[in-house]
Parts: structure tokens; sequence; C-alpha cells
């Protein structure tokens, strides 16, 4: 069937793959991360072509409003913004290329070439409450192992993240 | 719109995050190519869970997954700040002081 669902599915398809392709090979840091927010953008669409609504969701909250941002901060804050392409050589190594193409030859063709046992299309529903009747009765574990690992990060990233105090025996506020 | 487009897409994917680990020397660009990995597998995930299995398990675990690459991303760059902090750079290369 080809009709404006499929042409938006394949537009989608290619800012996905373009972007993560300019993440991989554009030489200033700062573009590729302008570069990745597409890239996460174009895999929220596909979320919802894929009948996930609260997935597409969560990854524009997630990723392109949280993860973006960290990383964004990170790049401001760790390079020199006047001289990035000194912070950031992109060496092109032909030995990576070629593996990686390898790879994506093999991985494509083994994903063509296997029959799956695709069910029959149902319509799509909201998947929003069910997903969170499973995390709050089959899935309870690890949604408690996960807060209690998200709490762990947030004191370790705070902990990690502070300047330095000086050491005993040198306070770090002498008077001069 | 089928399974096999959704399984290169995300090979695709996969192949430029690794391809982004492999070549960049910045600790940064080293974390965008893990994300793109990541999403990489999240997409088969649902993908899956949609075309296959047709319960929503596989959307649970990409919940998860989205989760665990939100903590690893706050963790690992406070670490890349106090790596500039001690170094100056964030270059993977600078970070061997652990190397006896």
């Amino acid at each position: 069937m080809t009709g404006p669902a499929d042409l938006v599915f394949y537009l989608l398809a290619i800012l996905t793959v373009a972007s993560a392709l300019l993440v991989a090979i554009l030489p200033n840091i700062i573009y590729s991360a302008v570069a990745l927010l597409f890239s996460f953008a174009g895999v929220a669409g596909l979320y919802v072509f894929l009948s996930a609504d609260f997935l597409a969701a969560t990854q524009v909250l997630v990723y392109v409003g949280g993860i973006l941002v960290l990383i964004m901060f990170a790049v401001f804050l760790s390079s020199r913004i006047s001289d990035v392409r000194l912070s950031n050589p992109v060496h092109f190594s032909w030995q990576a290329a070629l593996v990686c193409l390898a790879l994506f030859g093999v991985l494509s063709f083994t994903a063509v070439s296997t029959n799956f046992p695709v069910k029959a299309t149902v319509s799509s529903q909201p998947t929003t409450a069910e997903i969170g009747e499973l995390l709050m009765t089959r899935y309870l574990l690890p949604f408690e192992v996960a807060s209690v690992l998200l709490l762990a990060a947030l004191i370790g990233a705070a902990l990690l993240s502070r300047p330095e105090r000086g050491t005993a025996g040198t306070p770090d506020m002498e008077e001069p | 719109m089928s399974l096999d487009k959704l399984l290169v897409i995300s090979a695709a994917l996969f192949c430029c995050g690794l391809y982004t680990i492999m070549t960049r020397r910045n600790a940064v660009a080293v974390l965008m190519g893990v994300e793109l990995i990541l999403n990489a597998a999240n997409i088969n995930f649902v993908a899956f869970s949609h075309y296959v299995s047709r319960v929503i398990g596989g959307q649970i675990f990409a919940v998860f997954v989205i989760v665990l690459a939100a903590a690893e991303a706050a963790v690992a760059l406070a670490i890349f700040l106090r790596l500039y902090a001690t170094t100056g750079t964030v270059e993977v290369d600078a970070a061997d002081h652990l190397k006896g």
C-alpha cells in the first residue's frame, strides 16, 4: 500500500538515519548535538507509527528535553567553543567505516531474509493505561529497582560534579 | 512500513553510533554514539512488540531502557566535568590515570 502514511514513514526514516549519519561525521560537536536532536525526534515519530504513543511522548520528554540538554551543557562547559575544531578532531578511519558498513550489510541482510512470524495488524489502541497497569502489577519489582537506581544516579552525579573541597589540613577558604 | 524496514533503520542507527564511538576522541561525542545505539535497540524492542508478539512487554522494556539511558547520561556527564576540571580536556585518551 502506498499513501500519505507511507510517505510520512519514509520521510521520518530518512530524517532519523541522515541525522544519525551527520552525528557520526560532522566535525563540530555542537552541530553533532543538533543533529542528534533531529535523530531523536525522528525515532519518536517512528514510535507513533508503531502505535506506542506513551513511548513517543517519553522519548520527546526524556531524550529531547532532558538528555540532549545535558549533552549541550556538557559541550558548553567542557570545550572551548572558539577552538572546537581542536577539542573535537574527527578522524576519518576507513577501518572503522569498513567494519560498520560490513556490520550494516550483515544486519540488513539478516533482517530482510528472515521470515518473522508477523501477526495480522490490529487497530492501534492507546497504550498508556496498559503500561501503567503492567508497571504496577507484573513489572513492579523492576519499576522499584529503577527508582532506586535513579536515586543512586542522582546522588552520584551531584557528588561527582560538586567542586572539589580542600583536603583536611588545607582549608579551601583560607585567607591569603 | 513493515518489520524489516524498521529493522534496517535500526541497523543503520546502530552502525552510525558504532562509527561515532570508534572514531571520536571527545568523550561527549562518544556518549552521543552510545545514545544512538540505545535508540536502535529501543526501535527493535518496540517493532518486535508491535509486529510479532502483540503484547506490550516490549514497550515496557523500552521505557526501562530510556530510564537507564537517562541515569547513565547524568553520571557520565558528571564524570566528564570532573575529568575536564582535572585534566583540562575531555578526550578519552587523556583519562589514563588508572594505568599502571
